[in-house]
């Protein structure tokens, strides 16, 4: 199958020429990076996690939002779905692949990494993270292509994937819960250290994720010849939905108990971001965008004219999706560092150097999931044809 | 380096699940390590069974009293003077009362506690949440409750230093070695990508040396065993009311600051 994803017209081509130059200035920041320390990065002594961590969290999500599409399909019938399962599964895979990558760059001394493993220590939610992340991609890469191929030939996929499919759900979630236990077992950080936070992960995942989905689709309608089908569309539209609605309710669960309750270390985190904590306020306009994309988001989906108007439903899937970003890409993890334990604020920025190797990664993830879907719907084409 | 080891593979035994099958395999496996290791500790190493540190403000009172405890220790250990405040390194350093102890901060707090100057540093808990989420025991706690560091192993995933809740740790975020100013031939250097903490002078107690800080302060720091209930510590804590930071955390600070009173 692989042959399909070699063979484009010069519209495709020219999209992974362009994906290609954008890694290839990504691995050269990379290599700069490499060469003089992760002090390349706007990360420092108190903020010491920034973009790199914040964009793996968010692409976790994304990753394990395939499981809203195959847990409908496969454990409840939802027959819609059917034509996008593989949509789903293929875009868990370079989701997974960046967070790796997200990882890998973050890391101080990377040529170290295989030291997870040989001193692998149970105790540390990042050798979870690991297990979790590793072996989510296998499941999906094998699910995904074997039934695939199974269809390319028309015959139905062996039996060994069925389990296989049924173990990809409870992973799907666990991959998301462990990340967030990353951070919800830290007492040194307020703003983590909550309970809600694997729900609250799970929420922003399951209406970042398949927004993304409907923009896909859309996409493919319109510059393929396969049509992932309206009703497949409008059921991840109700997934969006939901899923925003429950999470804009737990980040309101969160403001109550900060700001209800008073207590300093709880509210801090909230003020930086929000309204600025000692006169910095960097993120304020970011944090607030996303809430107005969240708010514009929910009333669009909600109405149904907005809902039903292609237009207007691209504009509130990418308001979800962009949304979400902010929030979870950015504000989430550089918010839980300010104020730093001494209750001081140093501020954070990502530099230029950083953008560009995380752009590359982001086009690594693209360039991936242009291949797999093109040999998806190459399939899908020639079998409804 | 050989104890640093052992210490470790020690500490790998009592640490997690791992802990479970790694000290009957580490018994098979290098039984002859742990002997010869336990032989060099005898010679003139200090020991005990929980090191702790007293700092008794009184001991304090003008800038020079702290900077040489500080200098000494930047002195032994190679820490670098990096230019960036952002990618400072810092072991031991200078604070006020509402840094320094965040969560019992008061506008009305007596003038007295709000010049003080506290000396912060590791507080080798007993309890370390450093050690909890370190993925490759490059961050580990030791018999005698030093909470050390494998520099070699450190794969600078910097998790520990989200998970430190008192600023401890500090990162290698670029090459430290021309911003060192006296090189001690004693003490390694450090890469770029690790990250480094106060090590209660580890290297200096196996020599049978107090640490460097203790020794500058001129009785101002009093280092000794927790778990000996005659040690200068115990005797100390018995009689004076000391704090800790940040007690709520459940981490078991074995750092105390005695502020006033007799
Ligand atoms: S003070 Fe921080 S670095 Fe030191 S032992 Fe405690 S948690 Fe670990
Ligand atoms: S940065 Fe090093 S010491 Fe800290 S958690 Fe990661 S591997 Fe362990």
């Amino acid at each position: 199958m692989i042959e399909k994803a070699l063979s484009g017209n010069k519209f495709y081509w020219a999209w992974v020429c362009f994906l290609l130059a954008v890694i290839a200035v990504g691995v050269a920041s990379y290599i700069r990076q490499f060469h003089y320390g992760l002090g390349i990065t706007g990360m420092s002594r108190d903020v010491s996690w920034g973009f790199y961590i914040a964009q793996f969290t968010f692409f976790v999500g994304v990753a394990a939002s395939a499981v809203m599409v195959v847990m409908p399909y496969y454990l409840h019938n939802f027959k819609r779905f059917g034509r996008i399962t593989i949509l789903g599964e293929f875009l868990a895979i370079p989701a997974v692949v960046m967070c790796m990558l997200f990882i890998f760059v973050d890391m101080g001394q990377p040529t170290r990494i295989l030291n997870v493993i040989l001193y692998y220590t149970p105790n540390s939610i990042m050798f979870w993270d690991m297990v979790a992340l590793s072996g989510y991609l296998t499941i999906n890469v094998l699910v995904g292509w074997t039934t695939l191929s199974a269809q390319q030939k028309s015959v139905p996929p062996p039996k060994w994937v069925k389990p296989l499919i049924y173990l990809s759900i409870p992973w799907a979630f666990s991959i998301h819960t462990v990340t967030a236990f990353l951070y919800a077992g830290l007492p040194a950080r307020h703003f983590w250290l909550s309970a809600i936070m694997a729900a609250r992960f799970l929420a922003s995942a399951f209406a970042g994720g398949p927004a993304l989905l409907v923009i896909l689709c859309i996409i493919i309608k319109r510059i393929t010849k396969f049509d992932p089908g309206e009703k497949a569309v409008k059921g991840l539209v109700t997934i969006v939905t939901y899923a925003l609605i429950v999470n804009i309710f737990f980040v309101g669960l969160e403001l109550f108990t900060a700001l209800y309750s008073q207590v300093p270390g709880h509210m801090q985190t909230f003020k930086y971001l929000y309204f600025g904590l000692g006169g910095h306020g960097k993120l304020i306009p970011l944090m607030w965008f996303s809430t107005f994309l969240a708010i514009s988001a929910v009333v669009l989906l909600l109405v149904p004219a907005t809902r039903t108007n292609q237009i207007t439903l691209l504009f509130a899937c990418a308001s979800v999706h962009i949304s979400l970003w902010f929030d979870k890409g950015f504000g989430f993890v550089i918010g839980g560092f300010v104020p730093n334990p001494l209750e001081k604020v140093t501020e954070y920025w990502p530099t230029l150097n950083e953008l560009l190797v995380t752009t590359g990664i982001w086009s690594i993830g693209l360039l991936i999931l242009t291949a797999l879907y093109k040999i998806a719907i190459s399939v899908k084409v020639e079998l409804e044809a | 380096m050989s104890i640093g080891r052992r210490q470790f593979l020690k500490a790998a035994g009592v640490t997690g699940l791992l802990g479970l099958v790694g000290s009957p395999l580490l018994k098979i496996f290098a039984p002859g390590e742990l002997e010869a290791s336990s032989e060099f500790r005898e010679g003139a190493a200090l020991t005990a069974r929980r090191w702790s540190l007293v700092v008794d403000m009184k001991g304090f009172p003008t800038v020079e009293s702290y900077t040489k405890c500080i200098e000494a220790c930047y002195n032994a250990h190679n820490i670098p003077h990096m230019d960036n405040e952002k990618h400072e390194v810092k072991w031991i350093w200078p604070e006020t009362y509402e840094h320094a102890f965040p969560d019992n901060y008061d506008v009305y707090l007596s003038e007295n506690i709000e010049s003080m100057t506290f000396l912060i540093l590791c507080n080798h808990c007993d309890n370390p949440p450093c050690v909890r989420v370190c993925p490759t025991k490059a961050t580990f706690k030791r018999e005698d409750g030093i909470v050390a560091m494998d520099y070699h192993r450190c794969i600078g995933c910097r998790f520990c230093m989200a998970a430190c809740p008192y600023g401890a740790r500090s990162f290698n975020w670029r090459d430290p070695r021309p911003f060192i100013k006296n090189l001690n031939p004693l003490y390694p250097t450090r890469t770029k990508g690790v990250v480094e903490k106060c090590n209660f002078c580890a290297e200096r107690l196996s020599r049978g040396e107090h640490p460097a800080c203790v020794e500058a302060s001129e009785g101002a720091l009093v280092f000794g065993d927790l778990k000996d209930k005659d040690s200068n510590v115990r005797n100390i804590l018995r009689t004076k009311f000391a704090i800790t930071r940040k007690p709520d955390r459940g981490t078991l600070p074995r750092v105390y600051y005695i502020i006033g009173g007799s």
